[in-house]
Parts: C-alpha cells; structure tokens; sequence
C-alpha cells in the first residue's frame, strides 16, 4: 500500500503496458500480413493468447515474483528468521508479503486485450467455455507460482534473484504465442518444465472452444502433483536454512 | 597515448576477470536472452513454411541463420544502460567519477569491451546448440567473417555511444524510463531485432534508413549471412563510424552542460 504514494508512477506504468500492447500489436500484424492463420489459429483468437498472456505477466508480478524477491533477500540477510518464529504456515507467509500494486494495469490491459478478442471471435464463448477459461487460468496461476517457489527454494545458493527474473522473463515471451508452433522438445519444456503451455495456451484453448476434457484433467492432476513437490521441496529447503545466527 | 592504452587494458582486465567469476549468473543472462530469438524464428518459420517455404525471401534456413548470428551481435550490442545513470547520480558515484582526471566514458568503454570477449567465448557453446537445432544455411567467405568482426565492433561502439548519450539525459530530470522505454520500442521495431526489415512495409524501411538503430543490429547480421554485397557491407562500415561519431558528438555536449548543471545542484 506504500506505493499508493507515488501516483506518478501509475502513470508510467500505463505508458509502459500501452507501449508493449502497441509492440505486441505490431508483431501480430506482421504475422498476419503475410499469412491467414498460424497454425489453424486466427488473428483474433492470437489476440486472445496475448491478451491472457498480459493479464497471467500482471498477475506475476503483481503478487508471484515480489514476494519470490523478497524470501531470496530475506534468506541472504538471514532475516527469514523473522517469518520462521510465527505461528503460522511459512509457505503461505513467504507467498503472499509484498504486492506490487502497479502491476494490475497489465491484469486490466490483458483484460481488455482479451475481451477485444473475444467480441472478434467466430464462434461465441459458451458458459462451459467461459468456465473452463477461469478454471484452467486459475491452475496456471498457481502452476506457475509452484515453478517460481522451487525455483527460488533451490536457486539461491547459485545465482541471484535478478538472474533468474531476467532468465524466467526471456523465457515468458515464449507464451505469448500458442505453444503448438514449438518444436516437440521445446513444448514439452514449456508445458512441464516451465509451465506456460498450461498458464496461457491452455485457458486461451477454453476461450476458443478448443480444450479436450483430457488437457482439463491432465492440467488439474498436474497442479496437485507440482503442489505436493513444492511442498516437499519447501519443507526440504527449510531444513538446510540455517538462520542468522548459525 | 600510452597511458590512456594501459588504462583501457586494465579495466578490460578488470572486466574480464569479474565477468568469467560470475559465469552462472552470465549463462543464465545469455539463455534468458536467447528464448526471445527462438520465438521470432519459431514464429517466422512457421509463416514461411506455410507459404511454402520462404517469407520476404527468407527461407527456414536463412531465418535460422538470421537469428542465430542475432544472438552473437545482441549480446555484442549488451552496453551500460541508460537506467544506470539513476544510480549513479542517487549513491553518489558520479561525484567521484567527476574528480577523476579522465572522462568516466573510458572506463565503461574499456569495461564494456573487455566483457565482450567473456560473452564471445561463452556464446560458442549455445551457437552449436542453436546450430545443430535449426540448421542455418549459413556459409560465409573468409572475407565476410574478417568484415563481420569490424561491423561486430562496430555495431557495439554506436549502441555504447548513443545509450550513454541517452542516459545523460537524467542529469536533467529524473522520470526518464518512459522515454528509455519509447527509445526501447522504436529500437526493437526499426533495427531488425524484432524481424528483419525486408519484411515490414516500405515507409518503415526508408524510416529506419534515416535513424542508427539497424547499423547496430541488422546491418551486422547481414554481413555475416551474405545478403550484402563488399560494396554495401565497406557503406555499412561508413555509415557506423558516423553514428558513432554523431553520438560521441551529442555525448560531449550534454556531458558538458550536464554536468555543469549537475555540479551547480549540489553545490
């Protein structure tokens, strides 16, 4: 709520979130001046890839990567200790500390981006196909903070906070296209390594009438299992966390 | 002269040394910043080959070795940011840089350059990787690579120069990043990063024509993968040295009168 003071830089942020939809505009253009479709997907239904592909990046550092910034400090400084001695569960402590408040001017552009698309589409969103869009963006959400905790729970010891944001933010610009254009090896990396094909691909699916009750499911079992991983990998983690004073 | 070679050799040095420290954190950096041209390569491999194997006269395999060679000349073009000013001026380093006898240019321009060959002999091993995936059709003449290496350099001196130019700019006012980002954008669309420039329309070409960005991204890609003939590649050359020039220009002014005005607030 601290950053409420600083008006003027929700004014930045606008400009910056107008000039990356403009940036995202002009590639799609380029695209479609020279072809009708990219593989079977039409230019409003591309649309709607970048527009949950926006709105999933606010969402990240909204809420996902500043806290993710602040438990790799606090483990440096040691001041994890702090987090530690209250009563309450650390992993839900560390996740939800800090939000970047400026950040959701890129969940209310992807929105727009998104609902622009939607009005485009061919065939109109059902309510099972609506559904299934908030479903599935859910677990993608979740998905990806699962990827970003583990991440920071192991990383830390090799390299900087800064690295692996530049890193995880080279590879997200992977998401603004639907994952089918990859070649196999790299959309299996983007679905189960780092988990954009599920967060983006797969709730811009549901908005097209294109999710497979099987992607659903394999999309839910696959978030169980990366929480229970997270859990283990946190509780792990934990155990090797010597405090400040060790 | 002699001094002013020492001091550059040792702040490569210097640069060098830290940088090969620091190799995870550079891998990570370097594979970060490889994903966005996969993507464009993906993206426009896949146009090609649904036109039937070429777009704006790249095929596959040109777009392949477009891309791969990108990677080398992006992290060449990797210089001090223009949002490094904020902190220099804000923890005071600036002051000090100030009391030296030598312009602080020097120092970034050594240190630059000297992590330049850190970030070439780190860039062999993922240019075989994106090698032997995408299958470039790439054969250069020995010539052709002798006159890569100047455009390489020389892509890297009209960035560095018309960045920290660019970056003076907060010695004036302090809410500089929407104009870094338009610099960003304009950058990104006219330079050849996001496509090459052959496929956007005509009036963005001439645009692009009058302004440096593709002398340091685009122009040296094309030398290497052969879409220029000795005569072009000899006027890109020229065309780099006087940007350079231009910016080294434009930096001296606003060095001056910066600083000056940059003096008269804290004293």
């Amino acid at each position: 709520m601290n950053e409420l003071q600083y008006r003027v830089n929700l004014v930045v942020q606008v400009f910056q979130s107008a000039l990356a939809v403009a940036t995202g505009l002009v590639g799609l253009w380029l695209v479609f001046s020279q072809t009708d479709d990219l593989v079977g997907w039409g230019a409003p239904e591309l649309l709607a890839v970048m527009g949950v592909h926006i709105a999933m990046g606010g969402v990240i550092q909204m809420v996902i990567e500043p806290n993710m910034a602040k438990l790799m400090d606090d483990v440096r400084r040691g001041t994890l200790d702090y987090v530690l001695t209250k009563p309450a569960d650390s992993q839900a402590l560390v996740s939800m500390r800090e939000v970047r408040i400026w950040s959701f001017v890129d969940v209310v552009v992807g929105a727009i981006v998104l609902g622009v698309a939607v009005v485009n589409l061919e065939r109109s969103v059902g309510w099972i196909d609506a559904a299934g869009f908030a479903a599935a963006l859910l677990l993608g959400a979740i998905m990806i903070y699962c990827f970003w905790l583990i991440l920071t729970t192991t990383a830390f010891r090799l390299v900087r906070v800064e690295n692996i944001l530049e890193l995880f933010q080279g590879v997200y610009q992977a998401g603004r296209w639907p994952v089918a254009i990859y070649p196999f090896w790299l959309r299996t990396s983007l679905t189960f390594l780092v988990p954009l094909a599920f967060a983006i691909t797969v709730p811009a699916e549901s908005l097209t009438s294109r999710l497979t009750p099987g992607t659903f499911v394999l999309a839910s079992s696959f978030t169980a299992a990366l929480l229970i991983v997270t859990r283990i990998v946190w509780r792990v983690g934990l155990r090797y966390y010597s405090g400040a004073s060790a | 002269m002699i001094a002013y070679t020492r001091m550059y050799a040792g702040w490569a040095r210097v640069a060098i040394l830290e940088q090969f420290q620091y190799r995870v954190a550079n891998y990570f950096y370097m594979i970060g910043m490889v994903a966005e041209p996969v993507i464009y390569l993906v993206v426009w491999s896949t146009v090609a080959e649904q036109r039937g194997g070429a777009v704006g006269g790249f095929t596959a395999g040109d777009l392949a070795a477009y891309y791969i060679v990108w990677t080398l000349v992006r992290n060449m073009n990797i210089v001090l940011t223009p949002y490094a000013w904020e902190q220099r001026i804000k923890e005071g380093e600036l002051v000090t840089d100030l009391l030296r006898p030598v312009h602080p240019v020097h120092r970034d321009l050594a240190y630059f350059g000297g992590w330049k060959l850190v970030v070439i002999v780190m860039w062999l091993p993922i240019a075989a990787v994106l090698t032997w995936i995408f299958r470039p059709s790439l054969d250069p003449s020995a010539a052709e690579i002798g006159l890569f290496a100047v455009a390489l350099w020389g892509g890297f001196f009209v960035r560095f120069f018309a960045l920290w130019a660019l970056g003076l700019v907060t010695l004036w006012t302090t809410r500089v990043s929407a104009l870094f980002e338009l610099y960003f954008t304009a950058e990104l669309l006219l330079s050849g990063r996001l496509v090459p420039l052959s496929l956007m329309p005509t009036w963005v070409q001439t645009l692009a024509d009058f302004l440096p960005f593709q002398w340091a991204f685009q122009f040296p890609i094309e030398t290497l993968i052969g879409r220029r003939s000795t005569a072009e590649i000899w006027l890109g050359i020229g065309m780099q040295a006087l940007w350079t020039c231009v910016a080294i220009g434009v930096t001296a002014v606003l060095w001056r009168r910066g600083t000056r005005r940059f003096a008269a607030v804290g004293g």
